[in-house]
């Protein structure tokens, strides 16, 4: 298990540094930070050229993305073009973005699981094609229509939230942008939660234990459903990267400060350092999740933890 | 006359299949009592391991279906009682061991956890005590070092260990019958002896009632005490074991038995049976058989032949069962 | 003693298929019967032809595979030639009619710019049909090609590649959108389809090496290597025959996860721009006007999610079909 767990750290860093290493390449190669720093103006040549050294952007792209790499790893992640340090601005919204992610992976175990066993153990039957057909409209409707319509019905049509979330963000306010964050997932949690039922309630070892005399509950909850949570658990486990990545779209329509928000001014401001900041922490989140995820795998499946 | 320990009576089984009905069990009947060995001889698909399922009750329904029959054990028809009741005497009083063991085993659950679950549920037991009968139980069936290996999982043991688990497992509750699946096609030659021996020994301990399925004619010269042979989801022939060995009363089992070298028949060549077995979607008129048979005549193709009475404890479904009887060694060669 | 084989005459060797010989074969042919799966006797013809010809055959009576295919032909009519659906003009608006309700001959109204929102909403099946068809090729293409070699040479080449995939799956994918595609000038559909090309290939590829390595296995492919055939021939004739359903089955629905990237991309701001028509851009225009006029936002949205949902209904119909123990 310990080698295990250090042979997949050290697969990590290679990759780490790819992902991030593509990211600086589009924002420092393709882009021109400086040039944006003077939006419509022409930037003077010679300030232009003190800024590009005061900024270590004279030097060739991998001894920057190094520099910038050594800085992150001392927990400097720079300062944004406003002069405010990245790491402050960071402060302020991933607490945001991980309260929103909480909500929505919440939902999404419980409800999804719910889903997926009510249809996995009544397969072939009304309630298991309902949810089926279901779960692909949802996963069919894009976040950003769903949230806006949710949005309308809830927040103006019906009034039941504030339609926009004050910047404290609480729990309590993030329900509904929670809930369009997981909606997407929610669905293929219903799904996977279900064929994997369906899958292993065929499997011998369930003909097994039926044969040893033991009640239906107890067949289904210690035999049946401890086996056919480890690929859901592992998807869960796996979204909530992807879901703090993908928050900006709910974040945007719901008015949410948090990552993606910051994220997304960066970018129309072209602030260089919060982008590149931001996202290498989102890939490292990321890769991170994955990395728990087959530890995890290992962990629930004794089959591979003694591979 | 007392009442046999187990008691099928016309068992008929239906699958519902892509391509129609297929006929699994057709009309099966057999006894089997305390302290006996029944071997259930076939090809694959002849409705042996559906016949275990349908007594056992862990047929897969739909797309399985029973029509007809009772299955009496200990003269209580087990397809009629609540299924409360039959839950507690599957595994308890009568058990069933697999064939795979790697996959009839739960790969995320410890084999003592698979173990002492038998005595938590039909016993009430504590966890602790439980678990000390998991440990009893390795040990009965000869697992070494039972106590270090109670927390293992079934992917850590090798095949033949798994078995006796599977066999532990079966054992534990000291069930009056048990039926085995091809309990032993999934090892190695070596250790399928040493299995068979085991269930043997432990039948013998507990005067257990077993049901042998398997195709394999070693194996069952060696254990059983009469079989029955199975064809297309008939049984074709009952004997005791020495009889039907002497002198097969059907054509299919003169032709199982000639087409398996032999020592005793050592240099003579060996014979297959031809063509395949009948789809059981489509059942052929009069004999199943009838096809693949070297005896068939037009009154085979149809009129389906009863079970006849050929000699004491002895059945055959063949309307030629006495020409067939009297062949003997010389019906090989002609052919 | 046994005879060497080739001295036991052929009716004896037919007994170990068909009698009590055949320990092996008999166990696993009964638990097949055992599934309601193809009965002893029943002929089965060459394995991944009879594959796709059972899967036609489960297809063709299907009803959702049927109506999302149905669905998906009208689609790319429009998207060909959207006049056939509707005549007007796109881009020419009128600045009065601005948010007005549905009327004779504008069955959708018209939007905050005054164009009628059913024209747009026909045009618009272009730009997403295209960057969707497109993005998905070439995705399947190199995430195929890629991943099959990688499959089948497997060794150093394998983890090279294997690593490559993991650093562009590493990136998730909007924000990688929002990054790269900022920088991108120039707004046709080839930034985006680029894009999505780039970092969709990863999981074709996936799909695609796992499947080679499982044909691989097999003992037909090991059996015409071991008649000498070559490399070419057995990846074009032995393996990719067997290794494709699953990369189609997956394309399928990446179209339709593809065309809602598209859409996606497009509402934040990154993807397709004005005057292309795009279900995005009118989505997120009709965003800021959701309080007074819904049925901007309505049409375009349903557009969207009817074609998503129809590319993935066929992708997993047609899974179900390949696989019918899933069902």
């Amino acid at each position: 298990m310990g080698r295990y767990v250090v042979r997949r750290l050290l697969q990590m860093i290679p990759v780490f540094a790819g992902s991030t290493f593509l990211i600086f390449f589009m924002v420092y190669a393709l882009g021109d930070p400086v040039a944006a720093l003077f939006g419509d103006k022409a930037p003077d040549p010679a300030v232009a050229a003190r800024i590009r050294q005061e900024l270590y952007l004279d030097q060739p792209l991998w001894k920057q993305y190094l520099h910038y790499m050594g800085q992150v790893l001392t927990g400097d992640f720079g300062t944004a073009f406003t002069g405010q340090p990245v790491l402050e601005l960071m402060a302020d919204a991933f607490p945001v973005t991980i309260r929103l992610t909480i909500v929505a992976v919440l939902f999404e175990v419980v409800v999804g699981i719910a889903l997926g066993v009510a249809g996995g153990l009544r397969r072939g039957r009304p309630a298991d094609t309902t949810v089926l057909m279901l779960t692909l409209v949802v996963v069919s409707v894009p976040t950003f229509v769903s949230g806006y319509v949710l949005q309308y019905l809830f927040g103006v049509r019906w009034g039941l939230v504030p339609p926009t979330v004050p910047p404290e963000a609480a729990f309590a306010q993030l329900l509904l942008p929670g809930v369009v964050l997981g909606l997407v997932s929610l669905a293929y949690v219903t799904r996977l939660t279900r064929t994997s039922l369906v899958e292993n309630a065929r499997a011998d070892y369930i003909r097994t234990a039926v044969a040893k005399g033991l009640p239906r509950h107890r067949v289904v909850l210690r035999h049946l459903l401890r086996n056919s949570l480890i690929p859901v658990v592992t998807f869960i486990g796996a979204d909530v990267g992807a879901l703090m990545g993908g928050a900006i779209v709910t974040e945007r329509i719901f008015n949410i400060h948090g990552v993606g928000y910051q994220l997304y001014q960066g970018i129309l401001r072209q602030n260089s350092p919060t982008v590149v900041g931001f996202v290498t922490v989102l890939v490292l989140v990321f890769l991170v999740a994955n990395l728990v995820v087959d530890l995890l795998y290992a962990v629930l499946d004794p089959r591979i933890r003694h591979a | 006359m007392n009442e046999a320990l187990l008691d099928v009576r016309d068992l008929h089984v239906e699958f519902r299949t892509r391509d129609g009905v297929a006929k699994a069990v057709n009309g099966v009947s057999c006894t089997v009592e305390a302290g006996e060995t029944l071997a259930v001889l076939g090809e694959s698909g002849s409705g042996k391991s559906v016949t275990a399922q349908a007594v056992m009750g862990i047929l897969d329904t739909p797309p399985g279906r029973i029509t007809a029959g009772e299955v009496l054990f200990r003269g209580q028809d087990l397809l009629t009682m609540g299924e409360e009741h039959r839950r507690r005497l599957r595994g308890d009083r009568l058990a069933m061991i697999f064939q795979d063991a790697l996959s009839a085993l739960n790969p995320v659950l410890t084999v003592g956890a698979q173990l002492a679950e038998m005595f938590e549920v039909h016993q009430g037991m504590t966890r602790r005590d439980a678990r000390t009968r998991a440990v009893q139980l390795m040990e009965r069936v000869r697992i070494p070092a039972a106590e270090e290996r109670v927390g293992d999982f079934p992917h850590q043991f090798s095949g033949g260990m798994r078995q006796r688990i599977m066999i532990a497992m079966a054992m534990a509750l000291e069930p009056d019958l048990i039926i085995a699946d091809e309990p032993t096609t999934a090892l190695d030659v070596t250790v399928q002896a040493q299995v068979m021996d085991l269930l043997a020994e432990l039948q013998r301990e507990f005067n257990m009632g077993l049901v042998l399925i398997t195709h394999d004619l070693g194996v069952v010269a060696d254990v059983a005490d009469k079989i029955a042979v199975m064809y297309a989801g008939r049984i074709v022939e009952t004997a005791p074991v020495r009889a039907l060995y002497a002198a097969p009363a059907h054509p299919y089992t003169r032709g199982l038995l000639d087409s398996v070298p032999r020592l005793d028949r050592k240099g003579r060549p060996l014979h297959a049976i031809k063509g395949l077995p009948p789809s059981l979607t489509d059942i052929p008129p009069g004999c199943p058989f009838n096809p693949r048979c070297p005896r068939a005549r037009d009154v085979c193709h149809t009129d389906r032949p009863p079970l006849y009475t050929v000699g004491p404890e002895r059945t055959s479904a063949c309307h030629f069962w006495q020409e067939t009887l009297e062949d003997r060694d010389d019906a090989g060669a002609r052919r | 003693m046994p005879e060497p084989t080739d001295r036991i005459p052929p009716e004896a060797r037919d007994a170990v298929g068909s009698a009590a010989g055949g320990a092996a074969g008999l166990a696993t042919r009964e638990a097949e019967s055992l599934e309601g799966g193809p009965v002893p006797g029943t002929a089965r013809s060459a394995k991944a032809r009879s594959l796709w010809t059972d899967a036609w055959h489960d297809l063709r009576r299907n009803p959702v595979f049927v109506l999302s295919a149905l669905v998906i032909v009208f689609l790319l009519l429009i998207a060909v030639w959207p006049s056939l659906v509707a005549g007007g003009n796109p881009l020419q608006c009128d600045l009065a009619k601005s948010q007005e309700g549905p009327q004779a001959g504008h069955p959708f109204g018209f939007d905050a710019q005054g164009c009628d929102v059913f024209t747009r909403t026909v045009h618009g099946a272009r730009a997403s049909i295209t960057v969707g068809v497109c993005a998905t090729a070439g995705a399947a293409l190199l995430g195929s090609v890629l991943g099959g070699l990688a499959g089948y040479y497997g060794g150093w080449w394998d983890a090279v590649l294997s690593r490559l995939a993991d650093v562009f799956f590493g990136i998730p994918i909007i924000l990688g959108g929002l990054v790269f595609l900022s920088v991108v000038t120039g707004r046709s559909v080839w930034p985006v389809v680029g894009f999505i090309v780039l970092l969709g290939w990863p999981q074709i590829s996936r799909i695609a090496r796992g499947a080679v390595v499982a044909a691989k296995q097999h003992d037909y492919v090991q059996a015409a290597r071991a008649l000498g055939a070559g490399d070419a021939r057995l990846l074009l004739r032995h393996i990719a025959p067997n290794a494709v359903a699953p990369v189609i089955v997956v394309a399928t629905i990446a179209l339709g996860t593809y065309i809602a990237l598209e859409a996606t991309l497009s509402f934040i701001g990154v993807g397709l721009r004005p005057p292309t028509v795009s279900w995005g851009i009118d989505i997120s225009n009709a965003s800021t006007q959701i309080r007074n006029a819904p049925h901007m936002l309505l049409w375009p949205a349903g557009a969207l999610s009817l074609t998503v949902l129809a590319f993935i209904m066929l992708g997993d119909a047609v899974r179900d079909a390949l696989d019918p123990k899933l069902r």
